[in-house]
């Protein structure tokens, strides 16, 4: 298990004080300028080399991202966006570094932007987060009074503004450039790559967007040296991350942990095991509601990391593990994930919009089993026909968590259809 | 959107939060601010919009009036009809469902007598099903204006909206003895922290 001496998030449960003071204390704000010393280079080729993922749910190397953005200014600004619109079903991380570890978020923010040129950011957080801007703008308040941010951040000479800007309800701004056009003041629907927003993004500038956990990482990467950081977890899948545990557990719970824990370990230690005993387990779905769900058994050994799940045919996502027990109606379950994506559409792609609600019409016949047993594979191929073929991933998001379940529970499927058919003839 | 009102305009500190935060977007850029105008506009009105307000909203960024009319009906939070003084927002995604969240729209339902979507005849409370709110290891729960309930059940939920309706101030967070989102067993990593999360739960 993860010594408590390295966990990066010393105050994610909110029992000490989040503000400055509490802050520097945990160590926060220590050295700032040494590291911007390092240079722009430097500090890319730092947070390359720890092995960082995204841990907003992709997982692309945050440091390679960094790298895109132009290395020579022009008379175009350069932005970091920071995506606060932590919206998947079962993830809730981001509110927690907001409310309670804010000065993390803030630093890596001006860690960011002065790696990439930027000199301001602009911190999308989802409109219901209400009380968690308001702790986070406490934060970059107290910030920019103790000249850690401002004109001349940390007494570098860098200029760096943060800007907070909140959301009003709408899951699909969670997307990079849904989110961008969304904070350029207009419906959120993604826009076609490329160009790239490194190249086009924020107000047509070079613009980098960034999850609130990997930003906020970056500074205890940077001060501890990534050989740090790469000595968790396993190669490719480096550092510590935050766990989400929901569901059936006797302790739900968030916890900071060693990437690549087994999930039947992270269960048991962190989130006082399943319902019930492991044996009442009947599946697990890993990293948000958009990866496909793991039965039983293919939760016994699994690692939590990236390479793990998704050699099961699964993801990380966002770590948000959800756990179901033998009770759970597990085609119930999916439609309702169904329910959410078809409501969460933006509209823009005709696979998308059209498909969604086709597959959650055929998921409420699937849940309520008076499908026809051919209508398993028809959905299965209208899972297919809208995946790969959207603008954004919200279309395969919406289509892998009815693929996971086909694959894995399909006798339970036919199972229902069977039913309900015997009932039906016996009734007439 | 119904019984629209005929006139908007920000009051005096409301006008002077929206200078403010167009200065936080680049010159030329001011439609970046249309999101949270209009939130300004909405909390102003009774938490909704009606069309004056977009429209208001719209002249003072020199926007078209048809692009604020698409942001406002394209994000949830914006309330194009009046609501209730307490919009009840009740978190039935996935973990929420999985703990319960069934019966705690049960439990709104019946001490309100109202479905999703409507509003109570006194105006005090508007019932809506939401999507996923982001507290997920602390379902179920509910969004109640700008606040959260977490760990909710029945009791906790009747309590809460018997609270709201004699006008008193509910706790918000969790329900439970618990501080925030850790193990309510106790920690499992933070140890240290221990005793400050006993002196916590001591003042709750």
């Amino acid at each position: 298990m993860l010594a408590d001496k390295n966990r990066i998030f010393s105050n994610i449960y909110g029992l000490e004080d989040p503000f400055l003071k509490g802050a520097k204390k945990r160590g926060d704000w220590d050295g700032t300028k040494a590291i911007l010393e390092l240079g722009r280079e430097e500090i890319v080729t730092r947070v390359k080399a720890s092995g960082l993922r995204g841990r907003g749910g992709a997982g692309f190397s945050t440091g390679m991202k960094w790298s895109f953005m132009p290395k020579e200014s022009s008379d175009r600004p350069h932005y970091l966006v920071i995506n606060a619109d932590e919206g998947e079903p079962g993830t809730c991380k981001d509110r927690e570094i907001m409310r309670h570890d804010p000065h993390k978020l803030i630093e890596g923010a001006l860690i960011a932007s002065f790696a990439m040129g930027a000199n301001a950011a602009y911190c999308y957080v989802r409109g219901e987060f209400f009380r968690e801007t308001e702790a986070l703008q406490r934060a970059v308040d107290e910030a920019y009074a103790a000249g850690l941010i401002g004109d001349n951040a940390c007494k570098s000479g860098f200029k760096f503004d943060f800007y907070i800007h909140r959301g009003m309800g709408s899951y699909i701004c969670g997307e990079e450039t849904a989110l961008i056009e969304s904070l350029e003041g207009k419906k959120g629907q993604p826009r076609l790559k490329p160009p790239f927003p490194a190249n086009v993004g924020l107000y047509g500038a070079p613009t980098t967007v960034n999850n609130v956990e990997s930003i906020a990482v970056a500074p205890e990467i940077l001060r501890r040296g990534p050989e740090w950081f790469a000595g968790f977890g396993r190669p490719n899948n480096t550092g510590t991350k935050l766990f989400l545990i929901s569901g059936h557990v006797n302790q739900p719970c968030l916890v900071e942990e060693e990437m690549s824990i087994p999930l039947k370990e992270l269960i048991e230690k962190h989130a006082g095991g399943v319902r019930g005993g492991w044996d009442n387990l009947k599946g697990v779905i890993p990293g948000g509601a958009s990866v496909p769900v793991l039965p039983k058994h293919l939760c016994e050994d699994v690692l939590m990391d990236f390479d793990s799940l998704r050699e099961q045919q699964s993801g990380l996502g966002t770590a948000a593990v959800m756990v179901m027990d033998q009770s759970t109606d597990i085609v119930r379950a999916i439609t309702r994930l169904s329910a959410f994506y078809k409501h969460e559409s933006c509209g823009q792609c005709t696979p998308c919009r059209e498909g969604t609600g086709w597959m959650w019409r055929m998921m409420k016949k699937m849940s309520a089993g008076t499908a026809q047993p051919d209508e398993i594979d028809m959905l299965e191929e209208v899972t297919r026909q809208i995946e790969g073929h959207t603008i954004c991933a919200l279309g395969d998001a919406a289509a892998w968590p009815i693929q996971g379940l086909i694959r894995h529970f399909r006798p339970e499927l036919e199972k229902r259809i069977a039913e309900v058919k015997s009932g039906n003839s016996q009734a007439a | 959107m119904s019984e629209q009102t005929i006139n908007f305009g920000f009051s005096y500190e409301n006008a002077k939060a929206a200078e403010a935060i167009i200065t936080k977007y680049p010159k030329g850029w001011q439609a970046s601010a249309v999101m949270p105008l209009l939130d300004l506009a909405q909390r102003q009105n009774d938490g909704w919009l009606p069309r004056v307000a977009m429209d208001y909203v719209a002249d003072m960024l020199n926007m078209p009036r048809i692009r604020v009319y698409e942001v406002a009906t394209f994000y949830t939070m914006y309330n194009l009809n009046p609501v209730g003084k307490y919009h009840v927002q009740v978190c039935t995604n996935l973990p929420c469902w999985l703990r319960g969240s069934d019966a705690i729209v049960g439990s709104c339902k019946s001490r309100l007598g109202i479905e999703f979507g409507e509003t109570t005849e006194d105006g005090l409370f508007t019932l809506s099903e939401a999507e996923c709110l982001g507290a997920c290891v602390n379902a179920p729960m509910m969004q109640i204006n700008d606040d959260f309930f977490e760990d909710i059940d029945s009791g906790s939920t009747e309590f809460i909206l018997s609270e709201l309706a004699a006008g008193s101030k509910p706790k918000t967070g969790s329900q439970i003895a618990r501080v925030t989102c850790e193990p309510i067993d106790g920690l499992t990593t933070l140890t240290h922290q221990a005793e400050a999360r006993a002196a916590k739960l001591g003042d709750a």
